[in-house]
């Protein structure tokens, strides 16, 4: 990898320990007593993050199959070096940018964010990354700019699952630009300190945590500003199910399920159930975007 | 197939059921040991489902493979029992671990999911099945009644399968397996019909 994180969290704990969800707490407890690493601490929840171990081992990404162990079991063979970004659309600054240079003069830091998919489970995550609309000042937003799109790489040599048929690759998904500009809304390519790992969708993600999951694109490989509403793969595959904006949203079901709990994985068999909060718990910071809008139409 | 055939007589029907509990000793065994994967909920309930599923399926074969000549009739109700005793415990774990007991939850989905309607039906249309599967039944409700009931495996393995394909989020190919084998299954049991039938004419 080219950068490296201001901190790690191997440095401040071994690895066999934040591999065990029962140490995490501990680990929590020494970061919360390090001053240097409170960076980002006001978006971050204080919740035990699941262990490596369930956020790498269990998760959807599709490219790699349908299975949740999937991604685990196929994503090895992902070549993520050299790296590179397509940003264009309504940017001052188009162009194709190396990793290296996207990343350039951010400062990664730690977010611990809730994380709700729209299957209803749920995860606590530690990620590392920068926020998105650092980046995006940095290319410059044209006015006419109202969408953000983002596209996963193509490679179906190395991501089996774009051999299925059944949905159109490369996905896509895409923000509104007040979503894309909210400080929650992350840029990660680290977790646990630890580089992206492949299955989590390396180099560079997105993280979105006020909404469901598959919002969060994983393998960035182009970023287009738009003026127009772009097309999000899981919209185009069933547009009564999942709508543009997947705000988690307890009042609003998906046709199959309820969306008014979710199972928080890491606790065991006998974990249970707890609530679904609207927008994940991040309505302080997100709940003024839609002002105004039916999010029963707008789901 | 003869040989086959001796073989299978002297197989008693017990050994069927025990066979058929090896893959629930091993679920609870993983339960136990915390080594049913990151989430255990999902890793009790699905391989219940589909067990359920295949035994079902090899008991809607009896039939078709005894007009193979393969006589496995003595063994088709530990099969279906064994489908029912596998998918009663697929819906007690999404009663209780899966759904936490939220019964307004419970009983929304019971109604407004169409996937769990599907399943659901499968499961109640399998109830009476279950309990009339002994030799005593068959006495008391008298041959042609019992087969008359029985006839209700048919749409219950059904529902199950189709229950399974309106699962996934896209079309998965193990679903779509399951179904078709099912759908084979239950076609097969037009074409000896209308066999006899030419036969007679
Ligand atoms: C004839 C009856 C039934 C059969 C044969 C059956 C079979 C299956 C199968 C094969 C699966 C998929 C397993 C996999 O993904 O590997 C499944 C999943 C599932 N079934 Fe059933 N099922 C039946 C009835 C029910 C009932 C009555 C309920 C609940 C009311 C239910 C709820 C579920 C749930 C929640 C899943 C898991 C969905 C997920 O992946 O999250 N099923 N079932």
């Amino acid at each position: 990898m080219r950068y490296r994180n201001e901190y790690r969290w191997s440095e401040i704990t071994p690895k066999s320990a934040f591999l065990n969800r029962r140490q995490i707490i501990a680990a929590t407890a020494a970061l919360i007593a390090s001053p240097a690493l409170a960076a980002g601490g006001t978006y971050s929840t204080d919740e035990a993050p699941n262990s490596l171990e369930d956020i790498t081992s269990y998760n959807n990404y599709y490219e790699f199959g349908y299975g949740k162990s999937d991604p685990a079991a196929y994503a090895g063979g992902l070549k993520t070096d050299p790296w590179s970004i397509v940003i264009d659309g309504l940017v001052d600054k188009p162009g194709t940018y190396d990793l290296a240079d996207v990343l350039k003069g951010q400062t990664i830091e730690e977010r611990i964010y809730r994380f709700r998919c729209v299957e209803a489970w749920s995860m606590v995550i530690p990620w590392n990354g920068f926020e998105l609309s650092a980046l995006l000042n940095r290319v410059g937003v044209q006015p006419a700019a109202k969408y953000v799109a983002f596209e996963t790489l193509l490679r179906p040599e190395e991501m089996p699952g774009q051999k299925l048929a059944g949905i159109e690759w490369p996905y896509r998904e895409g923000l509104r630009m007040d979503e894309a500009m909210n400080p929650l809304t992350l840029l990660a390519t680290g977790i646990y300190g630890e580089p992206m790992p492949n299955q989590n969708g390396a180099p560079i993600r997105l993280v979105v945590p006020w909404k469901y999951g598959f919002k969060s694109i994983k393998s960035i490989v182009r970023i287009s500003l738009t003026e127009t509403m772009p097309q999000t793969t899981w919209n185009m595959l069933q547009p009564n199910e999942y709508g543009f904006y997947a705000n988690v949203n307890p009042e609003v079901d998906h046709p199959r399920w309820s969306q008014a709990s979710e199972r928080p994985i890491g606790g065991g068999l006998f974990a249970g159930r707890k609530e679904t909060i609207k927008f994940n718990g991040y309505g302080e910071q997100v709940a003024s975007l839609y002002a105004g809008q039916d999010l029963a139409k707008d789901y | 197939m003869d040989r086959a055939n001796q073989l299978l007589r002297r197989l008693p029907s017990w050994v069927v059921y025990l066979a058929g509990a090896i893959p629930f000793a091993l679920l609870v065994y993983a339960a136990l040991t915390n080594t049913l994967g990151p989430d255990p909920v999902k890793g009790l309930e699905r391989p219940l489902g589909e067990w359920g599923l295949r035994f079902l399926i090899a008991s809607l074969a009896v039939t078709p493979l005894m007009r193979a000549g393969l006589r496995l009739l003595k063994f088709r109700r530990a099969l279906g029992l064994l489908g029912f005793f596998y998918v009663l415990l697929h819906f007690t774990v999404w009663i209780s671990v899966d759904m936490a007991f939220l019964w307004s939850q419970i009983l929304g989905d019971l109604v407004k999911r169409p996937y769990i309607i599907v399943g659901f039906a499968g499961f109640v249309l399998l109830v009476p099945l279950a309990l009339t599967s002994s030799n005593f039944a068959i006495r008391r409700m008298g041959a042609l009644a019992w087969r008359r009931l029985h006839w209700l495996a048919y749409p219950a393995i059904l529902a199950g399968a189709v229950h399974f394909v309106m699962i996934g989020k896209v079309w998965t190919a193990d679903s779509l397996l399951y179904l078709g084998l099912v759908a084979v299954l239950l076609a097969a049991r037009l074409i000896p019909v209308r066999k006899r039938r030419l036969q007679t004419a």
